[in-house]
């Protein structure tokens, strides 16, 4: 690439007809990526905390929604359901709402990323919390049920608490996960990180690496802070004694 | 022993001299060594570039650039010349020329003053106006009619920054709606997510003739840029780049262009026997009149 022409300087450059510069887009772009990723792992931490305790409920048609939940949003590509979302599911819908929908929605194109996303991270989500469930003694369930709480109290008071808690570091990559993954929303036209990135390309008239380069560092960035907001949670949470180390 | 350092330095020094008077250089030097020359396709570059019912490359600048293999071919002394493919995208086009992947670039680019200065461009082949697609039932018939109302076209290509002008000049607020591939912003109108979708006229006219409906679709509204599209190559390559302006201007002045023309935009085209009916722009004829490797910014009005 000895005659790739560089220019660092292009971020300070204003975008062709416009008065701002590639770096405002950068930054709006950085804006959307979080804002999706941070919405879609609400939606995810929710969702998954529920369906993954509907896992282990000694109740048959529970724990099978549980189920068909996961295996449906955690079998099928990210990209595939957020076209799906958007492409197929206001199709379904009845005429009027369909065109409401495919229109006039406010924030149209957030509101299905953050859905795809969400629901696809929940159903991993939920895989964790089955596990950190799964995970304690069987002793713990037989002991609060023992002392009269109720299935309700004994996963609110005696379950939950600790498998939370052992969770973090699963849970932990998949908050980064979230950031990396909002990237496909750039397929329905928000203009986070990615979309920027491949309008740059085009608009500069190929400074392709440093369209590249700064995005790439920029997820770098939010995922290790992702990273380090969850570890300095996990210390907060840490119960002494209590499995996890430190 | 200074002494013959001197007259060693001097006899290597005439010596290369003479040999740079006639060695090959650049492109052509590489293509000699290797006996390959690589072209790079578009999949679904109507009809410039695009792959047939058997995934083979196929189109008018596909037809150019074989034009330009022989002429290569021709120039080497090289009868075992092998021509390859290779796929890029609109995002990876211009980096696999630079980085030598590809030696010659037959999509649908268009040739302008940011490019340039990293690649290099074949005199002018085809032109491309810029307008909309809407469906016939909306009535549309114009930008201006647009105003509050979603507008596709797809990311990453020039026709973002073209809707962002004509907002600011004309004053009016499209909601624009982006599609990651032509296909998808064709399916944002089809579906009525938008209600028109921006793009090179050449390449709607594909999309609506391969439609399941097509004259539900038309193709209205004035241009919004007139561009310049041509075959792609590595700057600062003379010797290459004679051999492919030699070859296009050939071409214009024999006629073989205006056949090509025909052949791919004035008859049904594989894979369905689809014809575009596209004649050819009063730019396009004045090119081919006379050729030459001028930038978009110089066709603006």
């Amino acid at each position: 690439m000895h005659n790739y022409h560089w220019n660092w300087g292009i971020f300070f450059q204003t975008i062709p007809s416009g008065d701002v510069t590639y770096l405002t887009w950068v930054i709006h772009g950085l804006g959307w990526t979080v804002a999706i990723a941070l919405s879609a792992w609400v939606i995810a931490l929710s969702l998954g905390s529920i369906i993954g305790t509907l896992r282990t409920v000694p109740h048959r048609g529970l724990a099978f929604i549980g189920h068909a939940w996961v295996e449906f949003f955690r079998n099928v590509p990210i990209l595939m359901q957020l076209l799906l979302w958007y492409f197929v599911v206001p199709e379904m819908l009845p005429a009027e709402l369909s065109r409401w929908v495919k229109q006039d929605m406010p924030a149209k194109e957030f509101i299905t990323a953050i859905v795809a996303l969400g629901l696809f991270t929940s159903a991993r989500v939920a895989e964790q919390v089955r596990a950190g469930i799964q995970s304690l003694s069987r002793g713990q369930r037989f002991a609060g049920l023992a002392l009269g709480l109720t299935t309700w109290q004994t996963y609110r008071y005696v379950l939950l608490p600790m498998a939370f808690r052992i969770i973090i570091p699963p849970l932990t990559s998949e908050f980064m996960n979230a950031f990396k993954n909002s990237g496909v929303a750039y397929a329905i036209g928000i203009w986070e990180l990615i979309f920027v990135s491949r309008q740059m390309v085009e608009e500069t008239g190929g400074q392709v690496f440093e369209s590249l380069l700064v995005p790439t560092v920029l997820y770098i960035i939010c995922s290790y802070a992702a990273n380090r907001a969850m570890a300095y949670f996990e210390r907060r949470a840490h119960v002494p004694g209590f499995i996890v180390a430190k | 022993m200074y002494k013959y350092r001197v007259l060693f330095a001097l006899i290597l020094g005439c010596a290369a001299h003479a040999a740079a008077a006639e060695t090959l250089d650049g492109t052509l030097k590489k293509v000699k060594e290797t006996g390959a020359i690589t072209l790079g396709i578009r999949e679904a570059s109507f009809p410039l570039s695009y792959l047939d019912a058997q995934q083979q490359p196929i189109g008018y600048h596909i037809d150019i650039c074989k034009h330009i293999a022989d002429a290569v071919k021709a120039k080497l002394a090289l009868p075992k010349l092998e021509v390859k493919t290779q796929a890029v995208t609109s995002q990876n086009r211009i980096p696999l020329v630079v980085n030598g992947t590809v030696d010659l670039e037959c999509g649908s680019t268009t040739n302008n003053l940011d490019r340039q200065k990293q690649v290099a461009f074949a005199p002018t082949t085809f032109v491309t106006n810029v307008r909309m697609a809407v469906k016939k039932s909306s009535g549309i018939k114009d930008l201006d009619q647009l105003g509050g109302k979603p507008v596709a076209t797809t990311t990453g290509t020039t026709s973002v920054q073209l809707m962002r002008s004509h907002e600011k000049g004309k004053n009016i607020d499209f909601k624009e709606v982006y599609g990651k591939d032509h296909a998808d912003s064709f399916l944002m109108l089809e579906t009525d997510r938008a209600v028109a979708f921006v793009m090179d006229d050449n390449l709607i006219a594909g999309l609506i003739a391969n439609s399941k409906t097509p004259n539900d679709y038309a193709i209205v509204g004035p241009a919004l840029s007139v561009e310049p599209i041509a075959i792609m190559l590595r700057r600062d390559d003379p010797q290459f780049k004679a051999v492919v302006d030699e070859t296009v201007k050939q071409m214009a002045k024999s006629g073989e262009l205006t056949k090509l023309y025909a052949k791919w935009f004035m008859a049904p085209i594989p894979p369905k026997g689809i014809n575009m009916n596209f004649p050819m722009s009063e730019p396009l004829k004045a090119l081919i009149a006379n050729p030459n490797d001028n930038p978009a910014e110089s066709f603006k009005k």
